[in-house]
């Protein structure tokens, strides 16, 4: 008997600019329930820093609790990470990020996490336009305690136990759009093709970016009925357009369809290249994006792709002024530079 | 893009690399399995069924199966699986009485066997059982052909090789030993009602070169003089000697002669080291006894001092390959004399068939061979068949057992009037391996280590008597590491489409990024390989294996899984949520061969 996973790997695996393949991004082999959506989220994770040539330990990885919130065990061992209580990311990471601005945040929290018991935390976190990927592994239950019906889940659906969804859904993307965030997209747990490009771009974006992960929970709410399971997003997802992460060294090769595409420059001079499929897709118009999603809704389908991107929006630590010194780097003389220059300061106000 | 056919075992037996590269498909990872579980006359009596001699092949065996082997793939070096065949055979118990017996009744049919090497004695092994009454010729005083008259005692000991063929003759063979065959047309009259050739490629190639007919005494063919030192007509050899030639028979030439008493003993072979034809393990056996490879000379001429051998002259050459692929020599203008007093002449050997009669039916080829069915070895007499060297010139000893086992169905076919092309079709299984939450009954852990060497004697201690084996073959601990090295290739990857929730679990857990789901291609004719290229996760590394692929899945992607580098680690049926893939072992009766 064995659950471990072997160390050989694919003899022509390529190596990214630290010299590193993809497997040097993975976390501990996964316990979650063989077929989770989550397990795909992480596997697109390690191949989104990898194929960026992060080093690992310039990330750090915060969660809550659930099954979506312990994932981060299963990618980036070698990563920094902090497992907060259940709904109360936002804040730990709004420390973090407060004292060392140099990492990169990558969330991972759940529909329970963020839209039940951390809603508060949630919407305060997308105001505050944290500089941070925040992931929400949206499978309209609490999978870790067993299919209770999550506030993500749409109205008149039943969990596996058959207790009926009475009230209207919450959608973490309309809402993050709502509030400000500068980077919203939507994505499904099987379409890497989809997700990594777009798990890429939100970490090159220097702002807050939402990403709402439709992952269904096999075990719980993979049932016919269910507006969360394998068959029925598989058949109900829809996208406005494909979307391809160009990195900035990178010659524009990519196979993706041909015909028009429009070029949005993130940060760091890479680009986001949008294919459209919808002539009407506009990744600049929030109130627009915030209308697709509902209307796709109630054509009963899942809109998924970027939704929103505003490649100019001022993050938490330039709204604040803040040093361009990490915090937790700066030292005891300049935090505390003593009685004279606190004279000064008294002195302004006199 | 064209579903990958598993209706039949064609695939899933390539994925077995060693049992598909093994000529007589053997069933490795079965064998290597029961070895890790100390069953050693259970591994051995598999073997015995495949090979018919594990003892001797898990010692000179040509191993074909070990550069095929997995994991030379997905890591550095194969299996030793030749060295653990020998564990089996040194380990087991006496399995005299596992031995098939020949029915008390005959059939009736009388089939007569030319030669007693390892392709005869298989015909024989195989068709024994089936009631046929079996008379066998050699010329020589002993069965074994060359694995007697050639293999050297200090690499197959006698004993091991007396007691695999004396398995078989004590089956019931009417044996003629120290009887020729001189010829066909006679044995044709006599009512056999088939007749096997199994008579080797018994002619050593000369070299006549400038001074041959003045040395002659000093200058021997090697397999000839071999074969007189095994007989023990020969047990002296002078002081220096030279062997020319680069094969395998050059380097038992040249340790037998370090044996014997020669001091200063120098292999000259036109190639470079690389190309030499001798098995990378024999060179360096030779090499390790402090004998010389002198690598880069062409012979020109014998040299002869007041009629006696002085030395052999050499060009020194420079080989390359023209455009064409072809290797050229160079010369480059300095020459070499080495000086000695014997030469061993270990250059290649041919088929003997002056015994057969040019005009009894029995047609031969331009370059003098019998004109053979490959499929059955049946020649244009239709009840003469031919295998092992005699078919198609020197091989080795596995390929002799693979063509008896073909002659022998052909035979039995034959000999029933029914059509020796009708082959019958072997039975396959796939088992599930499955026996609970991540429990399988095969171990799935893949062990990271690396490939045990085999204990060999001091070299000083190997030298000084000719049958003091080298080899001393694993303990039973190195045995037991060693055997778990195997990947277990034989437990299969088997899926299932309409299961497929295409969650991509697998694709995901994969260590070695096999498994791929891709949007399908509309082309059933391209070779997948041009179509999937640039598609898949990773390229593949190889094109020793093929693709899986699937039929249309739900969403109408299909699943491609590249073989090559599968760790048959069965994580991705443990992470499939519906049982989709499942590990499968495959079982075949004994395939090619009448005994299952
Ligand atoms: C020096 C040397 C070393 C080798 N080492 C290895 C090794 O390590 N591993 C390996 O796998 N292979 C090795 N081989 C090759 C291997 O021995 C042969 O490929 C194999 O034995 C062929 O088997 P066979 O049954 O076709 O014929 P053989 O083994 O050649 O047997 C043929 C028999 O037919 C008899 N015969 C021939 N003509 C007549 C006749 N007219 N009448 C009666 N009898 C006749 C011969 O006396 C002989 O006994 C080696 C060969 C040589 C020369
Ligand atoms: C303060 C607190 N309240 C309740 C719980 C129980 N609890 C654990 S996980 C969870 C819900 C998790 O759901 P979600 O975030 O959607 O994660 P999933 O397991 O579905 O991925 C709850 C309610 C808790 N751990 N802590
Ligand atoms: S309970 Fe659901 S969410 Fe949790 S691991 Fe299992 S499948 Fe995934
Ligand atoms: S058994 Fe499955 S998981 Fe393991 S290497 Fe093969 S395809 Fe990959
Ligand atoms: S894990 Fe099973 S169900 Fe999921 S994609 Fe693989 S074969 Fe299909
Ligand atoms: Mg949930």
């Amino acid at each position: 008997m064995s659950f471990a996973k072997s160390r050989f790997k694919h003899k022509s695996l390529p190596v990214n600019d630290l010299g590193l393949t993809y497997r040097e991004y993975e976390g501990a082999i996964s316990t979650l329930c063989a077929g989770c959506g989550h397990d795909s989220i992480s596997a697109a994770i390690v191949h989104a820093c990898h194929e960026l040539s992060i080093a690992p330990h310039s990330i750090a990885k915060m969660s809550g609790i659930g099954c979506s919130s312990k994932a981060p065990n299963y990618f980036l061992s070698n990563a920094h990470g902090f497992n907060s209580v259940h709904g109360r990311m936002p804040s730990v990471t709004t420390g973090a990020n407060l004292a060392n601005k140099d990492l990169t945040y990558l969330a991972m929290s759940g529909d329970g996490d963020s839209a039940s018991i951390g809603l508060g935390q949630f919407a305060h976190v997308v105001r505050r336009q944290l500089n941070m990927v925040y992931m929400v592994a949206n499978n309209g239950v609490y999978g870790l305690t067993k299919g209770q019906l999550a506030a993500t889940s749409d109205k008149g659906v039943r969990n596996k136990t058959g207790e009926l969804s009475l009230f209207n859904d919450i959608d973490l993307c309309t809402m993050a759009l709502q509030l400000g965030a500068s980077f919203v997209a939507r994505c499904f747990s099987g379409d890497k093709a989809q997700l990594v490009p777009i798990i890429k771009a939100a970490i090159a974006h220097q702002g807050f970016a939402y990403i709402d992960i439709i992952s269904p929970c096999v075990t719980f709410n993979n049932h016919e009925g269910s507006t969360r399971s394998y068959d029925y997003v598989q058949e109900h997802v829809t996208t406005g357009a494909v979307t391809d992460f160009v990195p900035i060294k990178e010659e524009i090769t990519s196979a993706t369809p041909e015909g028009e595409f429009e070029d949005i420059c993130l940060h760091d001079g890479s680009i986001m290249r949008i294919y459209k499929l919808d002539q009407d897709y506009d990744t600049s118009n929030r109130l627009k994006a915030m209308n697709d999603v509902e209307e796709h809704k109630q054509r009963g389908e899942i809109l998924t792709g970027l939704l929103y991107l505003d490649p100019t929006a001022r993050n938490y630590h330039e709204l604040n002024e803040t040093t361009d010194m990490p915090l937790n780097q700066v030292k005891q003389d300049l935090l505390c530079p003593g009685e004279r220059v606190l004279g000064t300061i008294n002195d302004s106000f006199r | 893009m064209k579903k990958t056919d598993v209706s039949n075992y064609d695939h899933y037996l390539k994925v077995v690399d060693c049992q598909q590269a093994c000529p007589a498909h053997t069933p490795v990872p079965e064998y290597i399995r029961l070895i890790a579980d100390k069953r050693y006359s259970d591994a051995y009596m598999i073997n015995w069924e495949s090979n018919v001699f594990p003892g001797v092949l898990g010692r000179v065996c040509d191993r074909p199966c070990e550069p095929a082997c997995r994991r030379g793939r997905v890591e550095e070096e194969p299996v030793a699986i030749c060295r653990l065949k020998r564990v089996a055979a040194d380990y087991k118990d006496d399995i005299t009485d596992r031995l098939p017996k020949a029915p008390e009744e005959s059939n009736g049919k009388r089939i007569a066997l030319i030669g007693a090497g390892p392709a005869s004695l298989t015909v024989a092994r195989d068709l024994l059982p089936l009631g046929y009454h079996i008379s066998l010729f050699d010329r020589d005083q002993q069965g074994g052909g060359m694995m007697r008259s050639q293999i050297p005692a200090f690499r197959l000991p006698e004993t091991v090789l007396d007691e695999e063929i004396d398995y078989i003759l004590n089956m019931g063979v009417e044996s003629h030993f120290g009887s020729a065959i001189t010829s066909m047309h006679k044995l044709l009259q006599e009512n056999y009602d088939a007749i096997f050739v199994g008579t080797g490629a018994p002619k050593g190639r000369a070299l006549n070169l400038p001074g041959h007919e003045a040395a002659q005494p000093q200058i021997s063919i090697g397999i000839d003089w071999l074969a007189n030192v095994s007989f023990g007509h020969n047990d002296k050899a002078p002081k220096r000697v030279v062997v020319l030639g680069g094969g395998n028979t050059a380097m038992d030439c040249c340790r037998t002669a370090k044996r014997l008493g020669a001091e200063e003993v120098k292999v000259i072979v036109r190639s470079s080291y690389e190309a030499m034809k001798a098995s990378p393990w024999e060179k360096e056996d030779a090499k390790a006894e402090d004998i010389d490879i002198i690598v880069n000379h062409n012979p020109t001429e014998f040299v002869v001092e007041k009629g006696k051998l002085k030395g052999v002259l050499f060009d020194q050459v420079e080989s390359f390959y023209d455009r064409g692929g072809n290797r050229v020599l160079k010369n480059t203008g300095e020459t070499l004399l080495a000086e000695c007093d014997l030469v061993l002449v270990a250059i290649g050997q041919d088929t003997s068939f002056e015994w057969i009669e040019r005009d009894i039916g029995l047609d031969f080829n331009d370059w003098d061979q019998p004109c053979l069915n490959e499929s059955t070895l049946q020649s244009s007499i239709d009840k003469v068949f031919i295998g092992g060297d005699a078919a198609y010139g020197p091989e080795n000893i596995i390929t002799a057992v693979a063509h008896g086992h073909k002659a022998a169905i052909s035979i039995d076919l034959f000999c029933q009037g029914k059509d020796p092309m009708q082959r019958p079709k072997s039975d396959f299984n796939l088992i599930s391996q499955k026996m609970g939450m991540h429990e399988w009954s095969y171990t799935n852990i893949i062990d990271h280590e690396q490939r045990n060497l085999v204990p060999h004697i001091s070299w000083q201690e190997a030298v000084k008597e000719l049958a003091t084996e080298v080899e001393l073959g694993f303990d039973e601990q190195l045995a037991l590491e060693e055997a778990g090295r195997c990947l277990n290739c034989d437990v299969h990857t088997v899926f299932t489409e309409s299961t497929c929730i295409e969650c991509s679990a697998c694709e995901d857990i994969c260590p070695t990024d096999c498994i791929n789901f891709i949007d399908d291609i509309k082309d059933d004719i391209t070779p997948p390989q041009q179509l999937l290229k640039g598609k898949l996760k990773v390229d593949k590394a190889t094109d020793e294996q093929d693709y899986f692929i699937s039929d249309n899945l739900q969403t109408g992607n299909i699943m491609v899984k590249d073989e090559d580098m599968c760790l048959h680690c069965g994580l991705c049926a443990e992470r499939c949520p519906t049982g989709a893939w499942d590990m499968q072992k495959l079982t075949l009766s004994n395939i090619e061969a009448t005994i299952k």
